[in-house]
């Protein structure tokens, strides 16, 4: 190694331990400290190692094989498992019937995290062990058809353990119960509104022609079965816990996604045509419903909320709401009509 | 598999007589009108480095964005979701696709395989102005009315043709122009790199003899040639809906109020086009990526590529696989449910022959004899990289684990991890592997290892962490996060972070750009063949290698590419054109 080679990188030492010096020192959170402790540490030892070379040579010793290189590998791999296990950020708690979908992630997470550590770990031991040295030559083996075999098998014994099942979830996740009350959800740039069903419990017909100041989801008139519907806009989603529920998802213009994190499920709006999953939420309080597909300038703007209540509350809540038929017959808009007054919470800013 | 012939007497040699008419003689025809492969390779390279800085500069912005909101008032979310769209759309086409295509595929295809040229050079300086082109219309949309196009690079129709999405206005048809451009001027480079690796390979140079690279490059071509068509369709389509008023794509929609006269289309045809191009897309990139590591790791451990069949059949199944996946990107999407059941299974299938590549690279390690040249730092970071990066795509391709994390942060560490960094990184060991033969001069080795060592963790700390904000629930495509009652504070402070070692790693690439200018003048003399490598382009008569490549005579291939540190050689390489020694042993 040449010397101005060895004081570039001594110098870029120096400038990486002052990084880890700084970031320790905001702390702001405790995987900073951590990280940029890690780094100064790794600076640390780089001079070091500088400086017993630069000692080494003066001496007339032979040169010492690098570590350096397998041990930054390592400290990757180590790093990245105890970032997982330390870190502050996690999914956020459910609040619905997914755990499933959970429990597959926990099942992937161990399985590549185990293949990762291993291959990498192995990777850093070929890289110490096998440095370059004076005199060594390296083994000369095409191809092990037996070795080979077994990466292979074991590989497809990995993927099958992780695919079988995400498949087995799946088939639950489309598969709607019986039982599932309807509801449906219209999105639109950039705000949420929501269709109950009333007494029938049953959706009436919708077209996106049809809609208008009056009639702003496009309910068909003509449909007895959406005479009783109730429409809210602009204010919170309610829905009854522990009851599995079919959520119908239409959209007016562009694609948008209904998307509550403690939920887990989630689906596109597509406009031209009615999407759907099926939820059950499993315990009450109030969660932040995100627009997750781009729908133009207020996409982040496109917030809203939905409150998961008791059964009984949420019946009394309903019964107070108009149905279509009645605002039809002259009642004023919805939002002024509903219990929370004007409460414009989802509203966006941007429209 | 050890492939070693002893004669060619049998093969009559097929070389027509040198033509001086062949020959360019002005300045014009020899370095800016070329016709000669490895010039338009140079061109290629540096017009996609430059766009590539481009959209560097646009991801600093996004981040600062990201990491500090409200400080930056210039970026405002029409102006943020227009950084977003060019970033993307110029590192995956533009920047990568190009790169390792126009660039890699054009100096290297001839060379490796001992040809004088491409088999169409006429066709191939035309698919390079094409291109030129092509980035000169993409980067036009930045000063026209409106600004670019802030569809995202996905491009979903109705919002990309709508009012509520920046650049709607002419954005949007300089984006798709550029695009049919790029996909006219590709298909010229794509044809005449298939039919040189099918005919022009020198005699004893079997398609079984070829190195990793050219059978990454060959196998991306092909797909390129049959997945770029989709989106060339996709664009005219959504061309005539945004110029004619047709309705391909577009239902009948409400805008703003307005019931708009479109009626009868479908969205989601678009996204089946799209993505039947988009995945292929992301191989397209990955195995010239695979192909070039391949050949790094072995040359710098002394070693022959472990398994070289398996690795070939390996990078055909992957291509093959490549063409059945790519409703794996629309699991969300409102399609029908059963087709994720097919979708996912087809997806984690492909991770058995992609392990099998990371195996063997590991295992050409083992017992080898490793030089950490910068080159094989690179190599290592990619395999490190694309490691992490794929395994994290078995969260996204298993069906129901992509439910909650689809559109999330999750899917933006995984893409940038496995097509953004990695390939950058393989990209980065091509190019000081093969810059003593572009130049004739070694890249700086102490630059380099800077570069490297801030790129490498650099990246890692950038994405790697990221997984977690997508695990949250943080959705990809905020300009903000705003309030969200399920984002702690701290998640601010890991944006931050992330934004800062951002803009160190973007720096560092001064570095390299410094790095390549200095040594073109400065740098150590190579010689023809610095990292005593096999292949033939090292064992060109000249360095850098003239029109024509190789003088008089084209060099006859005896062996495989990966005889390294074979028993009882005097040297530990054996290139492919030196013949047998009478009577050794097989």
């Amino acid at each position: 190694m040449s010397q101005d080679r060895r004081w570039l990188l001594g110098g870029l030492a120096v400038v990486f331990g002052f990084v880890g010096l700084f970031l320790a020192s905001r702390a702001g959170h405790g995987i900073f400290y951590w990280i940029g402790l890690i780094v100064f540490l790794a600076a640390v030892g780089t001079i070091f190692g500088f400086v017993r070379a630069a000692f080494d040579e003066a001496e007339g010793k032979a040169q010492t094989p690098q570590h350096l290189v397998p041990l930054t590998m390592l400290a990757v791999a180590v790093g990245s498992v105890v970032f997982h296990f330390l870190s502050p950020w996690w999914w956020s708690p459910i609040a619905s019937n997914w755990g499933y979908i959970d429990q597959t992630i926990i099942i992937t997470f161990w399985i590549t995290g185990v293949a990762f550590t291993a291959i990498v770990v192995f990777l850093a031991y070929c890289l110490y062990r096998f440095g370059h040295q004076a005199g060594r030559r390296a083994a000369y083996e095409p191809e092990s058809r037996r070795l080979e075999f077994w990466l292979t098998m074991g590989t497809a014994a990995g993927v099958v353990a992780m695919l079988a099942p995400g498949l087995i979830v799946w088939s639950q996740f489309v598969t709607v119960p019986e039982e599932a009350a309807e509801i449906e959800i219209v999105g639109q740039q950039w705000q949420w509104s929501f269709r109950y069903p009333g007494e029938d419990g049953r959706l009436g017909r919708s077209d996106t022609r049809l809609v208008s100041n009056d009639n702003p989801l496009g309910l068909d008139p003509n449909d007895p079965n959406g005479a009783d519907d109730v429409v809210v806009q602009n204010v919170d989603l309610r829905l009854p816990v522990d009851r599995p529920l079919k959520v119908l998802l239409r959209s007016l213009d562009v694609l948008h996604d209904f998307y509550v994190p403690e939920f887990r499920a989630k689906m596109d709006m597509i406009p031209g045509t009615v999407t759907y999953f099926w939820v059950e939420p499993t315990r009450t309080g109030t969660f932040d419903i995100l627009c997750a597909e781009l729908c133009g300038v207020g996409h982040a703007y496109m917030r809203g909320r939905v409150e998961v209540m008791e059964e009984s509350q949420y019946q009394a809540w309903l019964q107070q709401q108009p149905t279509f038929a009645a605002l039809a017959n002259g009642y004023a808009r919805v939002t002024s009509r509903s219990p929370d007054g004007g409460e414009a919470s989802a509203r966006s800013s941007v429209r | 598999m050890v492939d070693v012939t002893r004669e060619f007497q049998d093969i009559e040699r097929a070389e027509p007589e040198d033509v001086e008419l062949y020959h360019p003689h002005s300045w014009i025809t020899k370095y800016v009108f070329s016709q000669d492969a490895k010039v338009i390779a140079i061109q290629y390279s540096v017009t996609a480095m430059a766009i590539g800085m481009v959209a560097l500069v646009l991801s600093w912005l996004m981040r600062l964005q990201l990491g500090f909101p409200g400080y930056f008032t210039f970026i405002d979310p029409a102006t943020y979701y227009q950084f977003i769209t060019m970033h993307g759309m110029i590192m995956v086409i533009y920047l990568l696709t190009a790169l390792f295509l126009g660039g890699f595929g054009n100096y290297l295809i001839p060379l490796m395989l001992g040809a004088r040229d491409m088999v169409f050079p006429y066709l191939n300086m035309l698919s390079y102005w094409i291109y030129l082109l092509a980035v000169l219309v993409l980067v036009a949309s930045f000063f026209t009315p409106g600004g670019p196009t802030g569809a995202g690079w996905t491009l979903y129709p109705p919002q990309v043709i709508l009012s509520g999405t920046p650049g709607q206005e002419s954005g949007v048809f300089l984006m798709l122009v550029s695009l049919v451009l790029f996909i006219v001027g590709f298909t010229m480079g794509g044809l005449n790199y298939v039919v040189t690796v099918l005919q022009a390979r020198t005699r004893g140079m079997t398609l079984m003899r070829m190195p990793l690279t050219i059978w990454g490059i060959f196998t991306a071509t092909v797909l390129a040639l049959l997945a770029f068509p989709a989106l060339f369709v996709a664009c005219i389509m959504l061309l005539l809906d945004r110029a004619l008023g047709t309705s391909f794509f577009m239902p009948t929609l409400v805008e703003m109020g307005q019931t708009l006269s479109y009626g009868g289309g479908s969205p989601i045809l678009f996204q089946h086009l799209f993505w039947f191009f988009g995945h292929p897309e992301v191989y397209i990139v990955a195995l010239p990526a695979f192909g070039i590591v391949s050949d790094l790791i072995s040359t710098h451990a002394r070693k022959n590529i472990f398994g070289y069949r398996m690795m070939v059949w390996a990078i055909v199944a992957i291509g093959g696989l490549s063409f059945i996946v790519w409703a794996h990107h629309m699991y969300v999407s409102g399609m029908h449910p059963m087709f994720g059941f097919f979708f996912a299974t087809t997806t984690l299938i492909i991770a058995v022959p992609t392990a099998i590549k990371v195996y063997n690279w590991v295992l050409t390690l083992w017992r080898g004899d490793i030089h950490l040249t910068v080159p094989m730092l690179f190599a290592i970071g990619f395999i490190i990289t694309f490691l992490n990066g794929g395994l994290t795509g078995l969260f996204l391709g298993n069906v129901v684990v992509d439910v909650p994390l689809s559109d999330t942060m999750f899917v933006v560490a995984h893409f940038h991890m496995v097509m953004g960094v990695a390939p950058i990184l393989a990209i980065f060991g091509a190019i000081y592997h093969w810059y003593p033969k572009i130049t004739g001069r070694m890249l700086d080795e102490a630059m380099g290892q800077i570069h490297f060592w801030v790129t490498f963790l650099g990246a890692y700390a950038i994405f790697f962490p990221m997984h977690y904000l997508g695990l949250m629930g943080v959705p990809r495509r905020y300009h903000e996060l705003g309030e969200m009652a399920f984002v702690p504070p701290s998640a601010e402070e890991l944006n931050a972070f992330i934004t800062v070692v951002a803009l160190i790693v973007g720096f560092a690439q001064l570095v390299f750009l410094f790095n390549l200018v200095w040594s073109l003048f400065r740098g150590r003399e190579a010689g023809g063949n610095p990292w005593r490598a096999t292949t033939l382009e090292w064992q060109t008569p000249t360095t850098p290698p003239p029109h024509g490549n190789w003088g008089k005579e084209l060099p006859v291939v005896y062996r495989w590419a990966y005889d390294y540190s074979v028993p009882g050689a005097a040297e530990d390489f054996v290139p492919q054109n030196q013949p047998a020694p009478a009577g050794a042993a097989e």
